[in-house]
């Protein structure tokens, strides 16, 4: 058995994220994105849409939603999940603040959703 | 102990049997299926949509894997029963297996019938049952061969209809002198094969088989009398035979299927039959309305209703084939003691005929326009003395009783189990409930949620009603569509309060106009920051968050998220150094496709992201600048090369357009604005499917406007004509800039026209000189915020943030 410890990596200081925008944090698993909502909220989620695989970074932020910039698909970036009548989710990453530093958590990259 | 129950088949009358027996009485027995075909119970009613290619096989499944283990059921699949001890009360399988049952379902359904031609059994000729046949013609439709239909009956013509959409040529060949003759009479058999034929299917009636010709293969039917029709593919749909093999091994008495009772039990009690293997009341049933009622039966029996008998209901009929609609319900062959209404409306293609007995509906087939088919069938079903309304029953429920009926009213009367949607087979409670339950508003949404009208959209009517009826004065279709979901406003209204109240930002606006979401969404923002770009010229702050990635990072996203590259050519004038430039950069960053756009210019695509700035940079040395391949803005001017070069060029075309070009590019509009000069009527720039196109001719400069050659195809409007150049000029700034006043975010110039009128537009912008020059004043001023090169900005260090990630963790894992 083995124990998993959190382990947070520092990734940039939020003011490095435009407000209802996201950046990009390049792992070994793809790329991760990191939003900024307009309250200065921050989540970091695979940057795949379920739907066709897009770039979720590049879409257009509203609330806390995401809009897939390929085929309209909206994506809870709280929870993953996609909105409306579509259907799919997204793997979310753990993703903290601490003195305005963005720190994310290393262990959950590795991870497939839902392991 | 439970008693056991065996379930031989799995097809769509035992699924729905158990279904209920479950509901009714959920732990009474332990079930085990035997299915012969090696899947799950599936929605053969559904099978056509799969052959033309509207459906997929997971979409027309009832019940899935999980459907059985959450109900504790065994199911062999692939596993058929080859007998029945009814002594020792077992069946036993084909792999040898012996199953005890204290009851027994019999539903081994039916078998296509071959006739016995010869060459019925080469490669190639098939029959249309289950879902292996359909896989077998997809196949087979890949050759885009020739492919001939034995049998012009439901599902013989739903096949035709479905290898016709795959490609194939194809041919129905019918033994009676009308299609679906149990279905329908001579004239709408008429109508369906005239609809048939105008699709390209070929209809042959009165025509016997006489042979199937061919070696190893098929290769062509042979008619009586001689006639040889090429043939990659049959498929014979003649008829169906019950099969009742197993059932007559065992000792049951069997008919032309297996004879059961009204309780649905053969002649041993302890078995059913049931399905289109059942005989009952003398008559095998092919169609699902009776053989759902059948699986009622013996749910109900099952489940120790004792009283529950099977009485055939009236059966309705639809054909699956989208675009053609006829419904036929009952019995409609004439008689001594039936009376006919009859209705026709050739122009329009439709017929409606209602057969009476006894003032009563007891037949009615409809072709063309069958929204109210449903209507007459509930009154056959529940045998309505229609002699109150008879003078006006064939117009349909709109007009029963002689006065015009709320449409509303109509369709509040269907009962929960009328058939609306006849493509995906949706009823109205399905609908009903899902508006209800899930808050739909809209056509749109009932469309997304339960499929309903999202096929061939005939009875897109009726779900309006059902909405009206179902939401009452919260559905109005004629309001203002608003914006988005964030606001009850429609566009005209904001833009005209962006003006009214002086709003200057999006937050601004949100608050003033009392937006419902915190900071819009994908569909609101880029709007009101075109609104308030077009208003407020200089004054304005683009908001680079509230655009579409094209615009904000000014390059087209691909699909793979990359992006495409396309620098600006003037009128579709290139040089050497910019032809040596774009290779050097295609070169330098690897970009792995190069093509020339229609809109005369070269497109590098596959760029990565983070080489945009310099891929930019290069470019901009070579005097490029970007060519809003991705904006609502100008896009290209298209040209011939006039009288620089052609023997027919009546002025110069190309410097007009590049003069053209020179003094839009960078203006920001509703939608994309594509134009074209072409400098003579031979038209070779093809000015006149564009937003805005100029035609040279000798005297001058003839304007069009209003053209679309996209998801819609117009010709343009001709706006008028002028002699020189700067009119032509001062006219198109004019008009585009009208068209950035008036025209709805992503609203093309066409559908703005349609909206406004193109005399409205003319007068504005051609015939009142003040107006035409204030518009082009209007526009000038604005361009001199919007003639910036947006590469060379970032090029030169703005907007860093977006071509480079914010972390590269890519190490990380390496060094675990």
């Amino acid at each position: 058995m083995t124990i998993m410890k959190p382990v947070w990596i520092d990734i940039g200081k939020l003011d490095d994220i435009p407000v209802r925008g996201a950046r990009v944090v390049k792992t070994a698993k793809g790329c991760v994105a990191v939003f900024r909502t307009a309250d200065n909220e921050v989540y970091a989620i695979d940057d795949r849409c379920p739907h066709k695989g897009g770039p979720l970074s590049q879409g257009i932020v509203h609330g806390h939603s995401v809009t897939c910039p390929l085929h309209n698909w909206v994506i809870d970036l709280t929870t993953g999940m996609a909105q409306g009548a579509d259907v799919g989710s997204v793997k979310t990453v753990p993703l903290k603040t601490e003195a305005g530093r963005l720190l994310l958590e290393a262990n959950a990259l590795w991870l497939a959703r839902g392991e | 102990m439970k008693e056991r129950l065996v379930v031989i088949g799995n097809g769509m009358a035992p699924g729905r049997a158990l279904e209920r027996l479950l509901e009714s009485a959920p732990n009474a027995y332990d079930i085990t299926i035997f299915n012969a075909e090696p899947r799950v119970n599936y929605d053969r009613i559904m099978l056509s949509p799969v052959l033309a290619g509207d459906k997929t096989f997971d979409q027309i499944v009832i019940h899935g894997d999980r459907w059985y283990v959450e109900h504790d059921i065994t199911l062999y699949k692939g596993v058929a029963v080859i007998k029945i001890d009814r002594a020792a009360k077992t069946v036993t399988s084909a792999i040898g297996e012996t199953v005890p049952y204290d009851k027994l379902i019999i539903a081994t359904g039916s078998r296509p019938i071959i006739i016995p031609v010869p060459g019925a059994n080469l490669p190639g000729v098939l029959t249309y049952r289950d879902l292996d046949d359909v896989d077998a013609m997809l196949l087979a439709a890949k050759s885009r061969g020739s492919a001939v239909i034995i049998g012009g009956g439901l599902l013989g013509l739903e096949a035709a209809a479905g290898l016709k959409e795959q490609g194939m040529d194809v041919t129905v060949v019918h033994l009676m002198p009308t299609l679906m003759e149990r279905q329908l009479d001579t004239a709408a058999g008429h109508l369906l094969k005239k609809a048939l034929e105008a699709r390209g299917i070929r209809v042959l009636v009165k025509a016997n088989t006489k042979a199937i010709l061919g070696d190893k293969k098929v290769r062509a039917v042979q008619l009586e009398g001689g006639t040889e029709l090429p043939a990659d593919l049959v498929v014979m749909a003649v008829g169906i035979r019950p099969n009742s093999a197993l059932a007559s091994e065992a000792g049951l008495a069997v008919n032309r299927g297996i004879v059961v009772d009204e309780t649905m039990r053969t002649s041993d009690r302890d078995i059913f039959a049931l399905g289109e293997c059942a005989e009952a009341h003398g008559v095998a049933y092919g169609l699902v309305a009776p053989l759902y009622e059948m699986a009622n039966v013996v749910a109900a029996q099952l489940a120790g209703d004792a009283l529950a008998k099977f009485v055939p209901p009236s059966t309705a009929t639809k054909l699956k084939v989208t675009g053609i609609n006829l419904y036929s319900a009952g019995d409609f062959a004439d008689g001594k003691d039936r009376e006919e209404i009859v209705l026709r409306d050739a122009a329009r293609g439709n017929y409606r005929r209602l057969v009476l007995k006894d003032n009563k509906i007891i037949g009615a087939v409809m072709y063309g326009d069958t929204s109210d088919g449903p209507w007459f069938f509930d009154l056959l079903k529940r045998s309505v003395d229609i002699g109150e309304m008879r003078e006006t029953l064939i117009f349909g429920q709109g007009y029963a009783g002689g006065i015009p009926l709320d449409p509303t009213a109509a369709v509040a009367a269907l009962p929960d189990d009328a058939e609306v949607c006849g493509c995906n087979g949706v009823c109205k409670g399905k609908i009903t409930s899902a508006i209800t339950g899930l808050g739909l508003k809209s056509v749109d949404d009932v469309r997304a949620h339960t499929k309903a009208s999202a096929s061939c959209g005939s009875c897109t009517g009726l779900v309006e009603q059902l909405l009206k009826a179902t939401l009452g004065d919260a559905y109005n279709p004629t309001a203002v569509q608003p914006i988005c979901a964030c606001s009850d406003l429609g566009h005209d209204d904001v833009r005209r309060l962006i003006v009214a109240k002086g709003l200057k930002s999006i937050p601004d606006l949100m608050q003033a106009l009392e937006w419902k979401t915190s900071c819009g969404c994908a569909k609101c923002r880029p709007a009101l920051n075109y609104y308030l770009l077009a208003i407020w010229p200089g004054e304005y702050e683009d908001d680079g968050q509230s655009r579409f990635i094209n615009e904000r990072i000014h390059a087209n996203i691909q699909k793979d998220g990359t992006y495409s590259v396309v620098p600006r050519m003037w009128g579709g004038l290139t040089s050497a150094r910019e032809l040596r430039a774009i290779a050097d950069v295609v070169e330098k960053f690897k970009i792995p496709t190069v093509k020339v756009t229609g809109g005369q210019r070269i497109d590098m695509l596959g760029v990565r992201k983070e080489d945009l700035p310099a891929v930019w940079a290069d470019l901009n040395d070579a005097g490029m600048v970007s060519g809003a391949a991705y904006a609502k803005g100008l896009r290209t001017v298209k040209t011939c090369v006039g009288t620089d070069w052609c023997r027919f060029g009546t002025q110069d075309s190309t410097g007009l357009g590049v003069k053209i070009e020179k003094f839009m590019w960078g203006s920001w509009t509703p939608a994309k604005v594509k134009m074209a000069v072409s400098g003579c009527p031979r038209n070779c720039a093809e000015a006149t499917c564009k937003d805005v196109g100029v035609i040279c001719v000798d005297s001058g400069y003839d304007i069009h406007f209003a053209g679309a050659a996209g998801l819609d195809i117009k010709g343009t409007e001709v706006l008028g004509h002028v002699d020189s150049e700067d009119e032509v000029i001062e006219i198109i700034a004019a008009l585009v800039q009208l068209y950035r006043e008036q025209g709805r975010y992503l609203e093309r110039i066409y559908k703005w026209a349609k909206r406004v009128g193109l005399d409205t537009i003319r007068q504005q912008v051609l015939e009142d000189r003040e107006r035409r020059k204030a518009l082009h004043d209007r526009f000038v001023y604005s361009q001199r915020f919007a003639q910036t090169d947006p590469w060379a900005e970032r090029a030169g260090g703005k907007d860093a943030h977006e071509f480079a990630p914010l972390a590269d963790l890519k190490m990380l894992e390496a060094a675990e």
